[in-house]
């Protein structure tokens, strides 16, 4: 019998897998990396020796709780770490694991994906010492390293603070935050935000223990500048400059949609997450009979929520499949999600998005780091008559690289809307086209 | 209502240079592109600018085509990465050798200037080349271009010497009155002319089964690869003989692979298939072993018009005054484009062709 087949062991496949076991369906679960856990509660090597309250801080019993559940799971399921899904086609999942080719038929598909750092690039953000803040914090979880000796955190988000936060804790020399949005926008979201007061207090806390260790907070601070020669050694905002040897940013999280869309799903346009996203239902039912989302890879709304959504796709699967579930869960998971969507409204308030990026950004300034297009090389597209994103890549490569769109496409995409005159919503979103990540020559084939 | 003296159905690089052609010669010419030019066939091929490998009858036109793009960027107005490396035919086997000597002498009188490898002077010119070839035929003026950037520059040239063009424009509607053709778009554009062109690619056959010519084109996708940026070591663009993998390498070191066939995703998209994928990862090697260690990290497809003899349907409808018909490329379209173009032009202009058309006449399907 065809398998049900869950992508990613981040918090969303973790529960979803948990769900399915429990009702007797044994699942499949694929997930690139070594060890389960995904990337907020990322695991770090198995002889290193920091405790879960070092690593995860006041997420450590949540941490702890899913790396306890994978474990459990691990023996009990077919699980195949280190094993990329690179696409899909005909009811199948094309995968890579270790330099050889394999295909997996599923009878259900639940897509739980994760996310990655939102990029809006600035000059100097190609230089060595300079990081996305999930990869600063991925260095720091995973191998117990900082990205240097004097860290600026920029961008916006919740992640902003939290991973400043974690630097400092650990004993980085964190010279300052900056965060793009005013203060005024969080006194305007806190009506919102008071609808999770836990998420809210946390955010609070790591803010005023900044303050009260003497790092410079700047709200309403935009990164402008990056300066260095073969590294990092300041950064520039507004009439300020402030030495140090390496920067994480990034405006909040976006969605790893690539999977879901070579699935075949529809994709609508969200403007909270302002991105085109698979269209689901509160279940996570997709577009396509046997496709369900889960978790940040359909939409951010961060951990807690990925693992509710995968418990729902999961009873979505049983259900599907004729298996009784208790439809009271479903209710009460499905509330929990809805609760977690306004305060996800709250945060996009008090972290907004900077409209005024794309008409800022200099035409020098590198976009697609891979193909090495400039802003200014897609702005000249743009004036040629394109506006549909594909096309632009088309005529400039912007998005055409090794990372097919994933770190330049979302700020490519603000370029041709502001250049165009369109709104982000009518520009067109990158098709997806495999591989998700690149492939091998000399690849062998699975007998 | 637009009147014009030609309208020109399909955008890619057929329709466009006949666009380019008509207008250039003053002619008031339309072209309507049911999607964006040169986004199909014509912009996502693999961009091989060859002569050598094609039956002789495509010969003069493809000759032509060849003057044609000697001169690019005075035509379209950018280099559109077009070189003149070279095109090498690899054989495999002395009797795929044998067949690249038969070829060679048959073109003989086209002044294509091929010249023929044994195994030791494949090696000495083009050592990069996998043992697996037992030797080779150069044909040393064919070469490559990004056909991204060179079809949708034949429509912005086409526009920009007096050529209406219009984009996402998607006929609904055609009718022939004896004189003049009437087109409606599902924009709402309305079009009339007495001259109208069928440059519709893989969709053309459901004009000219309107028509009353129906044909037996069939869509096929060819499965296409690129690599990230390598050393530059390829300095010709190269096929083999008997078909199977394809490859060139760009200024940029990319290695653009093609070989096998993909599928339709739907009626306008299509995709190279995982099994092509694979098959050109695990055998590129053997005949481009610098490839080992590389990683691929883009595919793509696109929907090409094959009829059953894979030649194309060049000139004049059998039923209807003032249709001309120039589509089906069987995937080899793109050299030819503006030497068919131009052709088509020439058809409405001095009512004939300067090169043999004959062989492609729609005619060839009628019992």
């Amino acid at each position: 019998m065809k398998p049900v087949v869950i992508v990613g062991a981040g918090p969303a496949g973790i529960r979803a897998a948990q769900t399915l076991l429990h009702h007797g369906v044994i699942p499949c679960m694929v997930d690139e990396s070594l060890r389960g856990g995904g990337q907020i509660y990322r695991r770090q090597p198995a002889n290193f020796r920091r405790s879960a309250r070092q690593l995860y801080g006041f997420e450590a019993h949540k941490a702890e709780a899913v790396h306890r559940t994978m474990d459990e799971l691990a023996p009990l399921i077919d699980y195949r770490p280190e094993t990329l899904v690179w696409n899909a086609e005909d009811g199948r999942l094309d995968m890579l694991s270790d330099g050889r080719a394999d295909s997996l038929e599923y009878s259900k598909v639940i897509v739980a994906t994760g996310a990655t750092d939102r990029i809006l690039p600035v000059p100097g953000w190609t230089l060595p010492g300079v990081y996305s803040l999930g990869a600063a914090q991925i260095a720091l979880k995973y191998q117990g390293c900082a990205i240097g000796e004097r860290v600026a955190f920029c961008g916006s988000g919740p992640l902003l603070y939290l991973v400043a936060y974690q630097y400092a804790k650990a004993g980085a020399n964190v010279v300052a935050v900056l965060d793009s949005a005013p203060f005024s926008a969080q006194c305007r979201a806190l009506p919102a935000l008071l609808g999770q007061p836990t998420t809210l207090a946390k955010g609070v806390y790591y803010r005023a223990w900044l303050a009260a260790h003497g790092i410079p907070v700047h709200q309403g601070a935009t990164l402008t500048q990056i300066d260095g020669e073969q590294r990092v050694s300041a950064i520039r905002w507004g009439e300020s400059a402030l030495e140090c040897d390496a920067v994480a940013f990034a405006h909040a999280l976006r969605s790893e949609t690539q999977l879901a869309d070579l699935l075949g799903c529809e994709f609508v346009w969200n403007a909270l997450n302002r991105a085109w996203l698979p269209q689901r239902d509160a279940a996570g039912r997709s577009s396509i009979d046997s496709v369900y989302l889960a978790g940040d890879g359909a939409g951010i709304m961060g951990a807690d929520a990925a693992q509710m959504a995968g418990e729902r796709a999961a009873l979505a699967v049983l259900e599907d499949l004729g298996i009784a579930i208790d439809q009271r869960r479903s209710v009460v998971l499905e509330q929990q999600l809805a609760g977690i969507q306004r305060f996800r409204h709250g945060l996009e308030t008090a972290f907004p998005f900077p409209e005024q990026w794309a008409r800022q950004a200099p035409d020098e300034l590198i976009l697609c780091r891979c193909e090495e297009v400039s802003v200014g090389e897609v702005r000249a597209v743009v004036d040629q008559g394109h506006w549909e994103l594909n096309r632009v890549k088309a005529h400039c490569r912007v998005g055409m690289g090794r990372c097919q769109g994933r770190m330049c496409g979302l700020a490519a995409a603000e370029i041709v809307a502001e250049r165009s005159g369109r709104g982000i919503e009518n520009v067109g979103r990158l098709r997806g086209q495999a591989p998700i990540k690149p492939l091998p020559f000399g690849v062998e084939l699975e007998p | 209502m637009i009147e014009a003296e030609v309208i020109v159905l399909g955008g890619g690089i057929v329709g466009a240079s006949a666009a380019l052609m008509l207008a250039r010669k003053g002619k008031r010419v339309v072209l309507v592109e049911r999607d964006f030019c040169g986004s199909h066939s014509s912009g996502v091929n693999y961009g091989g600018v060859r002569r050598q490998g094609r039956p002789l009858h495509q010969l003069p036109l493809s000759q032509r085509a060849h003057q044609l793009w000697a001169d690019l960027p005075a035509l379209i107005g950018i280099d559109g990465e077009y070189v003149r490396s070279g095109h090498l035919k690899l054989a495999r086997s002395q009797a795929d050798l044998e067949a690249l000597h038969r070829y060679a002498d048959s073109v003989r009188g086209f002044g294509l200037g091929l010249q023929l490898l044994d195994y030791a002077e494949l090696r000495a010119r083009f050592a990069w080349v996998g043992d697996v070839a037992v030797g080779a035929s150069l044909c040393p003026e064919d070469g490559h271009a990004n056909p991204r950037l060179v079809s949708p520059a034949f429509a912005r040239a086409a526009k920009q010497s007096g050529a209406q063009v219009f984009e996402q424009a998607e006929v609904t509607w055609i009718e022939h009155d004896g004189r003049l053709f009437q087109v409606h778009c599902a924009n709402g554009l309305r079009l009339q002319a007495p001259w109208l062109l069928n440059c519709a690619g893989a969709w053309a056959g459901t004009v000219a089964a309107q028509f009353g010519e129906s044909v037996p084109i069939t869509s096929a996708h060819p499965a296409m690869l690129v690599t990230e940026p390598l050393p530059v070591v390829m300095n010709v663009s190269t096929g083999v003989e008997g078909g199977g993998i394809y490859a060139r390498q760009v200024a940029r070191g990319n290695c653009i692979l093609g070989g096998g066939r993909g599928f339709a995703l739907g009626p306008r998209q299509a995709r190279p298939g995982q099994a092509a994928v694979l098959e050109i990862l695990r055998n590129a090697g053997e005949l481009y072993p610098f490839l080992k260690g590389a990683q691929a990290i883009r595919t793509w497809s696109g929907t090409e018009g094959y009829l059953p003899d894979h030649e194309p349907v060049i000139g004049p409808s059998s039923t209807t005054p003032g249709l001309l018909h120039g589509f089906g490329f069987a995937g080899a379209g793109f050299q030819l484009g503006p030497a068919v173009g131009e052709a088509l032009a020439e058809i409405v202009c001095n009512g004939a062709s300067r090169q043999p058309i004959e062989a492609f006449s729609i005619c060839r399907f009628q019992a």
